[in-house]
């Protein structure tokens, strides 16, 4: 076997750490080692001042004053004090109204956001999730058209993880902010990559993870505005207090300026990375759908981030592909999900036919791929569909005319 | 998913693919029974062809399957082990032997279960066609109409 080349196009699941922030947080495992907690000598003192500083660039990232940065553990943590943590404050007392309120979110979320929801739902909330259109977008009208009496919290993300397709985000906070409805959009996939403003957008809470970009894992940051309106959370955490006592837990400092360095870089560099990828991401899928017939590129033309592709191809299965392709590391599907059988929910949400959700990659392009790297993985999915397209009987009936789905198939 | 190497050999190098003519073809060929089975919606679809000599033996195999890479690598596996057997004798293969040979992971042993399926129906189709007795009768392969 010649597993020689091994290219990386997975970068929505995670990016490898940048060289710079590595560089950054190395003093803080050693010399610089100390609890921000400690008040009393320089040790404390000097952690303390890392973590303001870190504070500081997130919230340069995003808009926001510092003070409404809370340091987390990533986005699934992130998500659950989000959307669990405004739950529980703002329930409507049952006066008059049956349930404990009503939340809004969609079907093809993360599923650190759907399963957060689907427990409040188990908890007397009522939960309306959205239907994506093919396109993957949810738009503000969309939403609106959920709204009741009884909404008090909207969870939608920025960017979709699978399909890279972009939601409304500023449209959808203006209704929320409109109507005192509190919005929280999980923006793990968008957050570093493409121009964020959380006063503009009428964001009230927004997650990230630090390994989306190019951060550490196991940390990540929620933004909680504190101001038109101050907005509380029930902590998921108690003990010691700290992060106001939303988040307790001895700070993750060598995370935290990790995290804070990832983000200055992004911020400083995002525009031209991201024109750059943008330009990747479009010789990709034109190299691959220009050469094959019944492929399609998923989620809206234009409304996609700049380094997300997600391709199905008609007549081959997903998990040959991945082996037919195995010196790209793509995922079919999401990350979580590709371990069972299961065809994409988020590509089954937006109504693409299961022979095609059953046979699609999302291949996510980052900060160090290279053209080289792009044509070289275009030429190796179209020798590996048209491989994998000899042996399926599914693209012979095609070829002969036969509709699909109006043949018996034997279920077992 | 990490695959055993023999899995991995069948799914690079797969035997027996293809077809003995298009579907409207196979159709009208009395000495070719073919099993589709699975589902697309289900994640594969195998299709599998026996050209049978008048002795009742498979003379030849031939599969085409849509599915991961174990659900090829059993196909491609089923075919060579029915070549040159009986019907009845082809019929007796079991799954397991399959799941033994590749050493198929436990939430891959629903692909041997198909490629079983594939066998079983495309001997069915032959003696369909040719108005066989479908049990292990005596007589199965007695009086082939075709020739
Ligand atoms: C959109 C989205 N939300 C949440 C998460 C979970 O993030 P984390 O790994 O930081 O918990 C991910 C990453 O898989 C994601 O892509």
């Amino acid at each position: 076997m010649s597993a020689t080349r091994s290219i990386y196009m997975d970068h929505a699941a995670t990016t490898p750490c940048d060289p710079r922030v590595v560089e950054a947080m190395l003093p803080y495992f050693t010399e610089k080692f100390g609890n921000p907690g400690s008040r009393n000598h320089r040790f404390g003192w000097e952690a303390e001042e890392a973590v303001d500083e870190a504070r500081e660039k997130v919230a340069a990232l995003l808009g926001a004053d510092p003070k409404e940065i809370i340091f987390t553990s990533g986005s699934t943590e992130g998500n659950n004090l989000a959307i669990k943590g405004a739950a529980s404050i703002y329930e409507r007392a049952p006066a008059g109204s049956a349930g404990r309120g009503h939340i809004i979110t969609a079907t093809h979320e993360h599923k650190a956001t759907l399963d957060p929801c689907k427990r409040l739902q188990k908890e007397g909330f009522d939960v309306t999730f959205l239907e994506p259109p093919r396109d993957g977008v949810i738009t503000a009208e969309m939403v609106r058209g959920a709204m009741r009496e009884d909404t008090i919290l909207v969870s939608i993300m920025w960017a979709n993880n699978e399909i890279g397709t972009i939601n409304e985000v500023p449209e959808i906070g203006a209704l929320c902010h409109d109507r005192g409805v509190i919005f929280h959009t999980d923006a793990t996939q968008w957050a570093g990559k493409m121009p964020t403003d959380v006063e503009e957008a009428k964001v009230d809470l927004l997650t990230l993870s630090g390994h989306k970009l190019y951060g550490p894992k196991g940390v990540g940051a929620l933004y909680v505005r504190r101001r038109k309106p101050r907005v509380r959370l029930q902590a998921m955490i108690d003990g010691g207090g700290q992060e106001r006592g939303f988040r307790s837990g001895t700070l993750n400092v060598t995370g935290i300026v990790g995290l804070g360095k990832a983000c200055e870089i992004a911020a400083a560099e995002m525009g031209a990375d991201g024109a750059r990828l943008l330009a990747l991401r479009r010789r990709l899928e034109q190299g691959v759908t220009s050469r094959l017939e019944v492929t399609q590129v998923n989620g809206h033309a234009e409304r996609r981030l700049p380094h997300i592709a997600n391709i199905s191809f008609g007549f081959v299965e997903g998990e040959s592909l991945m082996m037919a392709v195995k010196e790209i590391a793509c995922s079919s599907g999401s990350a979580c999900t590709s371990a069972s059988l299961e065809p994409s929910y988020v590509l089954k949400a937006l109504g693409v036919g299961d022979e095609l959700a059953h046979s699609s990659l999302r291949l996510s392009l980052g900060r160090w791929t290279t053209e080289a790297d792009v044509d070289f993985a275009v030429e190796k999915i179209v020798t590996s569909v048209l491989k994998l397209r000899e042996l399926s009987p599914l693209y012979d009936m095609y070829k002969e005319g036969i509709d699909l789905s109006k043949v018996e198939w034997a279920h077992h | 998913m990490a695959y055993g190497p023999k899995i991995i050999e069948h799914y690079e190098n797969p035997r027996n693919v293809g077809t003995f003519g298009t579907q409207k073809e196979i159709k009208e060929r009395k000495d070719i029974g073919v099993g589709l089975v699975g589902a697309p919606e289900c994640g594969d679809v195998m299709q599998l062809q026996l050209k049978v000599n008048e002795k009742g033996v498979i003379e030849d195999a031939r599969f085409k399957t849509f599915g991961c890479g174990s659900a090829i690598a059993s196909s491609s596996l089923a075919t060579e082990w029915i070549k040159g057997r009986t019907l009845d004798e082809a019929e007796a293969l079991k799954n397991t032997q399959i799941v033994e040979e590749l050493s198929l992971p436990p939430v891959k042993i629903h692909c041997s279960v198909l490629a079983e399926d594939a066998v079983r129906a495309a001997i069915a189709d032959y003696r369909r066609k040719n108005g066989l007795e479908a049990p292990a009768g005596q007589d199965a392969h007695a009086a082939p109409a075709h020739g």
